[in-house]
């Protein structure tokens, strides 16, 4: 039942991603992810793309998971969805959807619920639907695999939906095909499609990354809009902190396949208190700023996930490792447990605190 | 208000401080249908006359959303490819329709740099060939080897001269730029036209090539055409700003003025569109965005007058009429509108009264191309 | 499926489009072939009405009968009769017989006494039956093998059928198509050797000389039709909207049979289409190998006793059912695939 679980006003808790006590077996909230590893084994070692990824999502909330190319975002986010094929893929932790765990669900009782109480929208929307279908018949599919109804309802339904995320004369474009409409429309019918039965979940993987500004401002305002009449949950996957601060209540940062930060999307872009976070801002050109005269870029280049560095995954391209003897090199840091904001970081909290007043910040 | 266009006073100032200069630039990419008797049915207005300069030392920055014809305007000013109708002068002399062998000595000059640094480096080729070749094809003499020059420009754009022998693939995608970069620098060009060369690089590679494109600009006293759709990148990077809509120009200005004070309602719809990284504002950009409805007419039969008008909140009969020519507005601004952003409409009130207005328009809707 | 969204009048043009080119493509082709034929005696020193009256005859019967039958003319006037032959019928005038070709003439064969286009017609079962029934073999079992071969990839049933098509691909018909009638037909006589028969006279029969045939033929090509299903299946199983159709929930049989095998039909009817075309041309190994008088037949036996006009008609005979079978093909092609039709 919708709402059975809105017990939390606090809906971003922080846990432990390595092994360690885990919580009762009945979380509250109603996304609840838990120590999430996707393993992929391959001839040249272990890929491993998330290794222990830890968060909690309510309905109404959006959570936005940042990171650049190889940092596992996308690939937490196809592991909620069961999309990982069992033969390729050793997915471990607990993923707990209004109170059932689905990793150890059957792939049938997971796949009853992919498309229903969770969907999800691709990045590239020509690519994520199917040339020589129309765009109605992909709608109803979506819809009839989850009901029992008529094509005539599935299709009245889809007519209504086309026209709900804004596509002009829905009751035509029903029958186009995708290639006839434009890449914002596709992407309102993709939405379109993932909205079909109501899910309380949606999972938005670069949705707008493929599109022009003013179209993404479009789609990005369809979602909020959305969110708000049918009070879904969202995971919104992006590379782009500007996607992130429009929409995200919460942030959590990935680097090399775990959690680097985590926290509100007020704190995290007004304090953060990880070296990688304070790159990736120092890294961003601002319109909404004085010019700086340069960038502050993060030296060298993200790591392979075939080889990740010792300890913590960032420490050769942090300018602040191992100073004071922390062991950067040799440990992985747990991310310390705040009350709504964690950093997974061995340098001490007041001291991250100091060197971002201090150095950081002014020079943002 | 000065109603001179740009053209004539491009035409009026003393050519020294311009490196290039582009009048009624267009390019009509042919539609043509049958398979034994090939015949033109319509046109793509990819660039459908545009006039721009663009002075020593600075970078002008090309901006615009796909279509708009930005990248197929810096392929005509490099001259891969050949106008269809106006003029691309370059230092003085007009290179529109200069033959591949009469364009040989002057690619020493222009050099372009691509956004995908995968596919645009020979993966057969080590980087010492790769970097090495404008040597070897304009026959430049070395004073100390093509091996030691190449090694010098791996060094200038940051790149380990000992990774000579190396070849493309074992570098990370901002190396890959890197390599771009030392290849268009080789010659010593006077301009170079990137386009969107960080947007395939994460964010924190991004900023390395930005922040090197911005020093070799200043060591080697280098031009910069700088094409991309990131209107951030473009605002930390540019000195002016060129925005492109539908094949056109429809605003010139220093780069403070364009971001602060946009003249043209597509400027300004572009630019509140922008996602802002700051979780405090998010409210009131959301308040002062203005949403435009429909998408981006087809360029193979764009709208007449002004091409704007079929999105424009401020559309009148004479915008369907008269194509607005570009006209200074302010120093260095120029704008092609009949009826530009006045200053009440950037108040947030006005802005608000702009958003609905804009979200009013009935989405005029296109077939993509 | 939602019925397409397509204009008629998009549709009418596109066929009228196709159409056009298919009949400007085969009088390229007939013309190409003509002059080809019109070429090759002149090269070969020989004079072609010799092969009409034979080697004994006097340069003057020669002469003679190259003046009756126009051979003397240029090669657009030979042409010109040759195109009237084909739309109106013609006269031949050898000197002692006359004999009225009925449209369609494509020429006449003085070693059979007979026209060339009823010579065809006689053939066409004998290929008709050969081809189709081969075809049906190969599609389904080259398909099923390829899609089995996908789903279990790398397991031992991929490497057994990859395998197998390798050999098939490899092996060529008179090896094959000799073995195969040595062993059931002459070694353990489970086949009928003998003549060809009529399916009406006597279906069993004319099953059982086929089979050995359909066989050899379809282990040909349904080696190329497993490996192409295959490799298109493992591409279309990485496309984005094969993830999204499992997104939605779709049952996975429902993602491989309605998702999936949707785009691997699209190149697999292109090529059958084609594989049909150009068998329907006569194939010429199988049809010698298992004693078959089909067109592949007609045309060997036409090359050995030097009948132009029969192998003049063989050539044009299959290229028609290959522009034909382009022809359909992009008309199939064009309800497959929507962005086709829509362009």
């Amino acid at each position: 039942m919708k709402g059975a679980h809105m017990s939390s006003t606090n809906s971003f808790t922080t846990t432990d991603p390595v092994p360690g006590p885990r919580r009762g077996p009945d979380p509250t909230a109603f996304l609840d992810v838990r120590d999430l590893r996707i393993h992929f084994p391959t001839d040249d070692g272990l890929v491993k793309a998330v290794d222990g990824i830890s968060f909690t999502l309510e309905r109404g909330r959006t959570l936005g998971i940042v990171g650049e190319s190889g940092s596992g975002k996308s690939v937490t986010s196809l592991g909620i969805l069961g999309l990982h094929q069992r033969e390729h893929a050793r997915v471990g932790g607990e993923v707990w959807l209004d109170g059932e765990e689905l990793i150890s669900a059957s792939p049938e009782r997971v796949r009853q619920l992919r498309g229903q109480r969770m969907a999800m929208i691709f990045q590239d929307p020509l690519t994520a639907m199917h040339p020589y279908f129309t765009v109605g018949a992909q709608i109803v599919e979506a819809y009839r695999v989850h009901h029992r109804v008529s094509k005539a309802v599935a299709r009245k339904r889809a007519v209504d939906l086309l026209g709900r995320v804004g596509i002009p004369q829905p009751a035509k474009r029903v029958d186009d095909y995708p290639h006839q409409f434009s890449g914002g429309m596709r992407q309102r019918a993709m939405i379109a499609m993932a909205l079909v039965n109501n899910p309380d979940l949606l999972i938005a993987d670069e949705p707008t990354t493929a599109l022009d500004v003013t179209v993404q401002a479009q789609i990005l305002d369809l979602i909020r809009d959305l969110q708000e009449e049918f009070g879904s949950a969202v995971l919104m996957i992006t590379h782009d902190l500007g996607v992130v601060a429009e929409l995200a209540d919460d942030i959590l940062v990935m680097y090399g396949g775990r959690c680097v930060e985590e926290g509100s999307a007020q704190t995290l872009f007004r304090r953060p208190e990880h070296p990688y976070a304070w790159g990736l801002l120092g890294s961003m050109p601002r319109v909404d700023r004085e010019n700086r005269d340069r960038l502050i870029p993060i030296k060298g280049t993200p790591p392979s996930l075939i080889n990740l560095p010792s300890g913590c995954a960032f420490h050769p391209r942090c300018p602040y490792q191992g100073r004071d003897g922390i062991p950067c090199r040799t440990e992985v840091p747990s991310l310390a447990q705040g009350s709504d904001h964690g950093v997974a970081c061995h340098i001490a909290p007041a001291e991250r605190r100091r060197i971002f007043a201090e150095d950081i910040a002014p020079a943002l | 208000m000065s109603t001179t266009t740009s053209t004539e006073r491009a035409a009026a100032r003393p050519a020294t401080d311009d490196l290039l200069q582009v009048t009624g630039l267009e390019k009509h990419f042919p539609i043509t249908r049958g398979a034994f008797i090939r015949r033109t049915v319509g046109a793509v207005r990819a660039v459908d006359g545009i006039d721009f300069t663009v002075r020593s030392g600075e970078t002008l920055g090309l901006v615009g959303e796909s279509g708009c014809g930005k990248s197929t305007t810096g392929r005509l000013i490099s001259r891969l490819l050949e106008p269809t109708g106006g003029k691309v002068v370059f230092e003085g002399r007009d290179i529109s329709h200069l033959s591949n062998r009469e364009m040989r000595p002057l690619r020493r000059e222009v050099q372009m740099i691509f956004q995908d640094p995968y596919s645009s480096l020979n993966p057969r080729h080590t980087v010492g060939t790769i970097v090495g070749a404008p040597f070897r094809v304009q026959d430049i003499p070395t004073s100390q080897g093509v091996k030691r020059a190449v090694q010098d420009l791996l060094k200038l754009v940051g790149l380990n001269p000992e990774h000579y022998n190396r070849y493309p693939h074992e570098f990370s995608g901002g190396q890959r730029q890197r390599i771009g970069i030392a290849r268009a620098l080789a010659l010593r060009p006077k301009l170079i036209v990137a386009d969107e060369p960080v947007s395939a690089l994460d964010v924190s590679i991004q900023a390395q090539v930005v922040n090197l494109l911005g020093d070799l600009q200043r060591e080697l006293n280098l031009t910069y055409v700088f094409i991309a759709h990131d209107l951030s990148v473009v605002k930390h990077i540019s000195d002016r700003v060129a925005v492109m809509y539908l094949g056109k120009i429809v605003e010139v200005a220093p780069r403070d003025a364009l971001y602060a004070t946009p003249m043209h309602p597509y400027t300004l719809a572009l630019l509140s569109a922008v996602p802002v990284p700051d979780p405090d504002r998010r409210d009131r950009a959301q308040r002062e965005r203005i949403l435009l409805t429909g998408d981006v007419p087809s360029p193979i039969d764009p709208p007449s007058g002004c091409r704007f008008r079929t999105r424009c909140w401020k559309a009148r009969e004479l915008c369907e009429r008269e194509v607005p020519p570009l006209r200074e507005l302010a120093t260095g601004h120029v704008v092609a509108c009949h009826f530009p952003v006045e200053e009440a409409e950037r108040t947030p009130g006005g802005r608000a009264a702009a958003q609905q207005a804009a979200a009013s328009v009935p989405p005029a809707t296109t077939t993509p191309v | 499926m939602a019925p397409a969204g397509g204009r008629p009048m998009d549709v009418i043009n596109y066929i009228l489009r196709r159409v056009l080119t298919s009949v400007v493509l085969m009088i390229i082709i007939s013309m190409v072939t003509f002059g080809v034929f019109f070429m090759v005696p002149k090269l070969a020193g020989t004079n072609p009405a010799e092969l009409y009256v034979g080697k004994q005859a006097t340069p003057a019967d020669v002469a003679a009968t190259a003046r009756k039958l126009g051979l003397d003319q240029p090669v657009t006037v030979q042409y010109a009769r040759f195109v009237k032959g084909l739309v109106a019928g013609r006269d031949f005038d050898d000197g002692p017989n006359k004999t009225h070709c009925d449209a369609p003439c494509f020429g006449y064969s003085f070693r059979n006494d007979r026209p060339v286009w009823p010579l065809l017609l006689d053939r066409l079962p004998v290929t008709i039956s050969l081809a189709i029934g081969a075809a049906i073999i190969w599609l389904i079992g080259g398909v099923l093998a390829g899609v089995i071969s996908a789903l279990r990839r790398g397991g031992a049933l991929d490497r057994t059928v990859m395998v197998l098509a390798l050999a098939g691909v490899s092996l060529p018909i008179y090896f094959t198509g000799l073995l195969a009638q040595l062993v059931f037909v002459h070694t353990l006589h489970w086949l009928p050797g003998g003549e060809y028969v009529n399916f009406a006279d006597d279906p069993a029969g004319w099953a059982g000389k086929l089979f050995l045939g359909w066989v050899t033929l379809a282990l040909l090509y349904a080696a190329t039709y497993a490996r192409l299903t295959r490799a298109q299946m493992l591409e279309t199983v990485g496309e984005d909207y094969i993830r999204t159709a499992r997104a939605k929930g779709l049952r996975e049989r429902t993602v491989i049979a309605k998702h999936v095998m949707r785009s691997v039909l699209t190149p697999i009817v292109t090529i059958f289409g084609l594989d049909i075309g150009s068998l329907l041309g006569g194939a010429i190994l199988t049809e010698s190998v298992f004693g078959l008088p089909g067109i592949g037949r007609l045309s060997i036996d036409a090359v050995n006793t030097k009948d132009l006009p029969v192998v003049l008609g063989v050539t044009l005979f299959g290229a028609l059912f290959i522009v034909l079978a382009n022809f359909i093909v992009d008309l199939l092609y064009a309800v497959i695939d929507p962005r086709v039709r829509l362009g």
